[in-house]
């Protein structure tokens, strides 16, 4: 309808007779008339179509221990998939992600990841506002959350094929539970962002509990801007949960399994900054965590159990060419202070009988990668590590990875 | 720590700053807004010219300063999709949510040209939504300036007129400059050139100008010396008389093909900011028209 009185009007001004301004006038006429063409396409049911993303990645490593043995000695296991990739050929999760306006007050985005076991995970599904202003935007669902710095940062986005051991020792690789964040961006020049989580608290450090309210709260603060050409970010966040019968397997000084179990308060605390600039990238992030309660060993021991753990790592990524990065991480934990009541009161077992926990042992890491990312969507990745986790044994890993991304063009997070 | 504190109470205290606070994507746009809102807007521009519109973060700062804009300008067309949506969303801002009056797309104004007819990404890093360095034909500029001051009027109603004016007072000077631009590129008219990235398409239709190739072998991927190579054997039948990039693109691949080929390699600021001559819109086209013409002589 439009199309065709926009032709008639482009018609009649064409055949009109010349003046000087007639071109002009024809082409602002075709101006308009392809406008209302392009509108028209775009409209109907398919534009409503939400963006959709698929993310691809598989690996091919080659490790000189057995992944299977793989724990970070020193630290309670945190029985997430920690470990490195398996030896050979192996897919890692793809990602499917789908995300929109909802309507003027909300945005929701689902990433859901299916596993190599063929096994479907929900990574996220959260709605987020659109519409508070002052500030002020909720997020409720399950999502990423927003303490520390590489934590809300989607796997296929990471500089480094795994997650820093600080990660993978105190939350399990990531933390994103189910619950409600609140954030605050203060009307400042520079970034200062306050935000808060209420999860139930349905992995690591806590234990899914069976009960009313929330199981895990958290607290974040971001601060951020320019500084010479490059922009950094600073951050503070704090994670309180309590679990309950936190178990895990371990074996005896006389090899025999064993079930331990950890019940009380763990808080978290991970201090984090990242600077860049166009072909720099340093980022870093200390955690300290102080975990305080009982110990049962077996069933048959209980007493109290103390731990101020901490880990950090410092990372450089270094674009050379274009398309080609370099870089750098080194990780390392501190076993720190434990004092176990069933050791310190004579119960019975002695140290030697809680290798995990009492292996005064400092897990160290240190990784280099290079890729090749021919364009944006894609990503090459060649990493080498040498892995000190395990007490007394070192792994080194050589990691090919593939990163493709198909569909939407997401937008990244900082 | 004090000197925070105090900043935070008095930004909170005082939002009423009276000028209309405008958060540009890229210097162009923050250049027009300037043009329009004189000292009744104060304008924050979120990219200079000498980064690559195709490869903006959403870095801290961009968060802080959506939060408090009354109106985001951008150009649209997927342009700024790596990294706005996340600005909005995360500022925290409703007023400057896709589909408000605080958020103006500058492509919505103008036709888009070279809308792919297939959409694959074999075929580079292609906008689905045509063309989308708009800003390069100034009558796309004087569409744009017309939507944009119409905007302001209506997102901050008492200075309404007074950007009514300045609009009007702006599109006159505008139509006169296009007018002697338009005569002083006559030379242009067929001068065949090879780009770097699709970003002149709107220039080089405007001028009536050739283009005979692009040095990067499909959008977005560098150019490698195969492909220069391939550029240089199609150029031997095609001749191009300069290659031309944008201030922000590697001035080496233009570099080697303008050696080989033995034309000159010609730097034009492609936005506000791009040469020390590019001070505003019009030293834009000043600067730009200067450089092809000493290159065409």
């Amino acid at each position: 309808m439009f199309r065709s009185m926009g032709c008639a009007m482009a018609l009649a001004v064409a055949t009109a007779p010349a003046y000087a301004q007639q071109s002009d006038e024809v082409r602002k006429l075709q101006q308009r008339v392809d406008r209302l063409e392009a509108q028209s396409q775009s409209r109907g049911q398919s534009a409503f179509n939400p963006e959709i993303s698929l993310i691809l990645q598989g690996t091919a490593a080659s490790l000189k221990q057995d992944p299977e043995t793989y724990q970070i000695t020193g630290l309670a296991p945190s029985g997430g998939e920690v470990g490195p990739p398996r030896r050979g050929f192996s897919l890692a999760e793809s990602e499917l992600v789908v995300a929109g306006n909802v309507d003027p007050y909300f945005r929701g985005q689902l990433v859901a990841a299916f596993t190599p076991e063929d096994e479907v995970e929900v990574e996220e599904a959260f709605f987020q506002t659109l519409a508070l202003g002052r500030g002020f935007t909720l997020k409720g669902g399950r999502f990423l959350s927003g303490i520390g710095y590489q934590n809300e940062i989607h796997q296929h986005a990471w500089d480094f094929q795994d997650a820093p051991l600080a990660y993978k020792a105190f939350l399990g690789g990531r933390l994103n539970d189910d619950g409600v964040q609140a954030r605050w961006v203060a009307p400042t020049d520079f970034l200062l962002e306050l935000g808060a989580e209420a999860g139930r608290g349905r992995s690591f450090p806590a234990t899914d509990p069976n009960k009313n309210g929330a199981g895990a709260w958290s607290a974040f603060a971001h601060v951020g801007g320019d500084l010479a050409g490059s922009a950094w970010r600073a951050g503070l966040s704090y994670l309180r949960v309590k679990p309950s019968d936190r178990a895990f397997e371990d074996t005896d000084s006389l090899g025999a399994p064993t079930t331990q179990s950890f019940t009380g308060e763990s808080k978290l605390w991970i201090a984090d900054f990242v600077v860049k600039s166009r072909e720099l990238k340093l980022q870093g992030e200390y955690f300290r965590r102080r975990e305080e309660g009982d110990l049962t060993f077996n069933d048959t021991f209980t007493d109290s159990y103390n731990s101020t753990q901490s880990g950090w790592y410092a990372q450089a990524v270094y674009r050379f060419r274009p398309q080609w990065r370099v870089g750098y991480r080194y990780d390392r934990l501190d076993h720190g202070e434990v004092s176990n009541g069933i050791v310190d009161n004579g119960l019975g077992p002695t140290a030697a009988d809680f290798p995990l926990l009492m292996t005064d042992h400092n897990p160290t890491r240190s990784t280099l990668m290079v890729d090749w990312s021919p364009t944006e969507f894609s990503r090459l990745r060649l990493q080498f590590a040498q892995d000190k986790s395990r007490a007394g044994v070192t792994d080194d890993q050589v990691v090919l990875q593939y990163v493709l991304s198909l569909g939407a063009h997401g937008a990244h997070k900082f | 720590m004090k000197s925070l504190f105090t900043s935070v109470l008095l930004a909170i205290s005082c939002p009423c700053a009276a000028a209309l606070n405008i958060f540009a994507c890229t210097p162009e746009w923050g250049a027009l807004a300037k043009e329009l809102g004189g000292d009744r807007v104060t304008v924050y521009t979120a990219t200079t010219a000498l980064q690559d519109p195709h490869r903006i973060e959403a870095r801290p700062s961009l968060i802080a300063r959506a939060r408090n804009a009354d109106l985001v300008v951008c150009t649209g067309a997927e342009l700024e999709v790596g990294w706005l949506p996340l600005v909005q969303t995360q500022s925290g801002n409703a007023r400057i949510q896709a589909g408000r009056l605080g958020y103006f797309e500058a492509a919505d104004f103008v036709a888009l040209i070279e809308k792919p007819a297939r959409l694959d990404r074999s075929l580079g890093d292609i906008h689905a939504a045509g063309n989308p360095h708009i800003h390069l034909d100034p009558r796309n500029v004087a569409e744009v300036a017309a939507g944009l001051g119409e905007r302001m009027a209506a997102l901050d109603s008492p200075n309404g007129k007074f950007f009514e004016e300045r609009t009007g007072a702006f599109l006159l000077r505008w139509r006169q400059a296009v007018e002697r631009w338009e005569k002083e590129a006559a030379p242009l008219k067929g001068f065949p050139i090879v780009v770097h990235h699709r970003t002149l398409s709107y220039l080089v239709a405007w001028l009536g100008m050739q283009e005979v190739g692009a040095l990067e072998p499909k959008p977005g991927l560098p150019p490698s010396t195969a492909s220069l190579t391939e550029l240089l054997a199609r150029l031997k039948q095609t001749p191009a008389k300069a290659v031309v990039r944008a201030a922000y693109e590697d001035p080496r691949p233009s570099a080697w093909l303008a050696e080989r080929a033995g034309i000159p390699p010609v730097m034009l600021p492609y936005t506000v900011g791009g040469t020390d001559a590019a001070k505003d819109l019009f030293g834009l086209y000043d600067d730009t028209l200067a450089r092809l013409l000493a290159a065409a002589r």
